[in-house]
């Protein structure tokens, strides 16, 4: 396995060099930024020029600090988007979006972040380069050296080169200094991410309202979708089971009047009102299966989602760490979620196999649902994934797809802090 | 006969008992709460229990478990558990120690009294009695039953549902000759060893849907 370390380490010390090419030239980048910035702001009071431009280079600087963002987390340093929501109604020009991008913090922290990354990128981008290029030089410094003949050359420790010998002590020296430089290029690197963290995160105050503006937005959505299955039940009771309580009632009403008249016909009105219990049983188990599943609460997540597995056409293996229960919402969520995937992989993926995974993360609740079918199953199309993640989005749970063409496809659905709180008490109910 | 009750709701337990009153079952003891159940089986050793799945206090599976823990205790003891729902999950559950004498049934079925009184019988008499509804969700999901025909798959349900010959050949309207030639061929084309004895007959049909 030392090659393989060996190698990674290469590779990562040469992507941080490439890193560094970019920091340079996105570096340069933030000069025209911070002037354009200047001259719009001045701007603005003249015939109002600024109220155009402003949005436009406050967009350029936004696409420059995702950018920056964007490699920072791609080097193990994540730095979130700190900007305020878009208001509604708001067109591509004007006060209303003018005001919108002065008020925000981050706009201004974005602007004040301009010249020192550049001088911060341009000075670690340099030195990324540097290092490198001089163990380089190293390297190919004796053939140089013998062709050029001059004497005043030297490398390294040793200065000036006088006679071959010492020529040929640049090639160790450059090597060694050589991977230095590919060894310290990735830290190189992310000094500067955390340089430019500092300006480009949100603050405190800032992430709280991301955090409220989030969860409003789920909040409704719970409450909408919350709404719309409490209608639905309702329609379904109206229609379903009381209707046929309803018809039970008039023909055992009918057959209460002919049982002595006609006790044929009382006795078939009888077996014609059994029927009709049956059948509204039948209907009022469909409902309640839909609402919360009885196995669900007779047997929690896992127990459920292998009696689920039973019940498939595809061969379907559960494997789950879980102990105990979790919370009532939380099972729900999960096992109406799996479902839900599974659904899709009875219905769409074409596989021989599936298999789910329930497992405790490190701080809440990590489901799987695979199989070995074509894949290519998009997330955005289909009601059923985009139901099941604003599903999910009530508890900070998120969904992701990976089904590239020829499969196989894998969900992974995250519940984050849901174990924190034990069950303490008994569901009540009757069977 | 002497039959066990568990369960909770006052309505149903005072219909069951009514129930199995009229058709000369003599009810020797009643429970209303799960851990009540195992004590009241033991020490009554009746010659069937009719017990619910879900018992407070937890309201969960309370019936089924004080079943499993009842015939690990008394083996074989007969034990028709009911239920609002059927999972095939319970019902392997119930089957997994291979001895009959169990039947599985959705509360539904108590209001075909006939029916119901018959299998509490044929529980009692060391039969399988499988609901209907558990025996449909495994037919369904199996593929290899697709080299059965129609026919054989009807049979198959019946057979499943602890039906003798006769009782199937009269709900299908046919001889009993033509029964036991489609059951000789369900039996060949899925591999299973034949047997005359009928609740053999019905453990290695779930068996074999359960796999």
């Amino acid at each position: 396995m030392k090659g393989v370390e060996t190698r990674d380490w290469l590779r990562d010390g040469l992507r941080a060099i490439g890193a560094g090419v970019l920091s340079i030239v996105l570096a340069i980048l933030n000069f025209p930024l911070f002037v354009l910035f200047v001259v719009s702001l001045v701007l603005t009071p003249v015939l109002g020029i600024g109220l155009a431009l402003l949005p436009a280079v406050t967009a350029l600087i936004r696409l420059r600090a995702d950018v920056a963002r964007r490699l920072g987390e791609r080097a193990g340093v994540a730095i979130a988007r700190p900007y305020r929501p878009k208001p509604q109604r708001m067109g591509p020009i004007g006060w209303r979006r003018y005001q919108w991008i002065i008020t925000d913090p981050a706009t201004w922290r974005d602007f004040a972040w301009l010249l020192p990354g550049a001088v911060g990128g341009l000075v670690l981008g340099i030195l990324t380069l540097a290092l490198p290029a001089y163990g380089v030089e190293g390297i190919v410094l004796l053939p140089l050296w013998l062709y050029l003949g001059t004497d005043w050359y030297g490398y390294g420790v040793i200065w000036p080169i006088e006679n071959v010998g010492e020529g040929f002590l640049s090639l160790p020296q450059g090597v060694v200094i050589l991977l230095l430089g590919l060894a310290v290029a990735p830290y190189l690197r992310k000094v500067e991410y955390l340089f430019a963290r500092l300006f480009l995160a949100p603050t405190r105050a800032a992430e709280l309202r991301l955090r409220v503006t989030q969860l409003t937005v789920t909040r409704a959505d719970t409450v909408d979708a919350q709404a719309a299955e409490l209608r639905r039940i309702e329609r379904d009771l109206h229609d379903g089971a009381q209707a046929r309580l309803v018809s039970l009632g008039m023909t055992i009403g009918l057959a209460e009047e002919l049982v002595e008249r006609d006790p044929r016909a009382a006795r078939k009105l009888l077996a014609e009102a059994r029927e009709t219990s049956s059948t509204a049983l039948v209907e009022l188990r469909h409902l309640v299966r839909g609402i919360h599943p009885p196995v669900l609460a007779e047997r929690g997540l896992d127990g459920a989602v292998r009696a689920l597995a039973l019940t498939l056409r595809i061969p379907t293996t559960v494997d789950s760490d879980l102990e105990g229960r979790l919370e009532t919402p939380v099972e729900s969520a999960g096992y109406f979620a799996i479902a839900e995937a599974l659904t899709n992989v009875q219905r769409h993926s074409g596989a021989n196999f599936a298999y789910v995974s329930i497992r405790r993360a490190d701080d809440g609740l990590r489901l799987e649902v695979g199989d070995d079918g074509h894949g290519g199953a998009d997330p955005m199309q289909g009601t059923g994934l985009i139901g099941m993640e604003r599903r999910l989005a009530a508890f900070d749970g998120t969904m992701t797809v990976s089904s590239p063409p020829g499969g196989p496809t894998i969900v992974t659905m995250e519940l984050p802090c849901v174990l924190s709180s034990p069950r303490t008490t008994l569901s009540s109910g009757t069977d | 006969m002497r039959v066990v009750i568990a369960e909770d709701h006052a309505l149903l337990r005072d219909g069951l008992t009514r129930i199995l009153q009229a058709f000369d079952f003599e009810v020797v003891g009643v429970a209303g709460r799960g851990p009540d159940v195992l004590p009241t089986l033991l020490a009554h050793k009746p010659d069937v229990a009719v017990l619910d799945v879900r018992l407070p206090p937890t309201f969960t599976d309370e019936g089924l478990q004080a079943a499993i823990a009842a015939r690990q205790e008394a083996p074989g003891l007969p034990i028709l558990v009911l239920s609002q729902h059927v999972e095939p999950l319970y019902a392997r559950e119930l089957l997994s120690d291979r001895r009959g004498g169990v039947g599985y049934l959705l509360k539904d079925r108590v209001a075909d009294v006939a029916q119901f009184v018959d299998a509490v019988r044929q529980v009692a008499g060391g039969g399988t009695v499988m609901d209907p509804e558990v025996v449909a969700r495994l037919l369904d999901r199996s593929r290899p039953l697709d080299v059965l025909t129609g026919r054989e798959r009807e049979v198959l349900g019946e057979m499943a549902a602890g039906r003798s010959n006769a009782a199937i050949a009269g709900r299908l309207f046919i001889t009993e000759k033509a029964i036991s030639k489609h059951i000789n061929n369900i039996f060949t084309k899925l591999g299973l060893p034949p047997s005359e004895d009928d609740n053999r007959r019905v453990l290695a049909v779930l068996a074999y849907l359960d796999s």
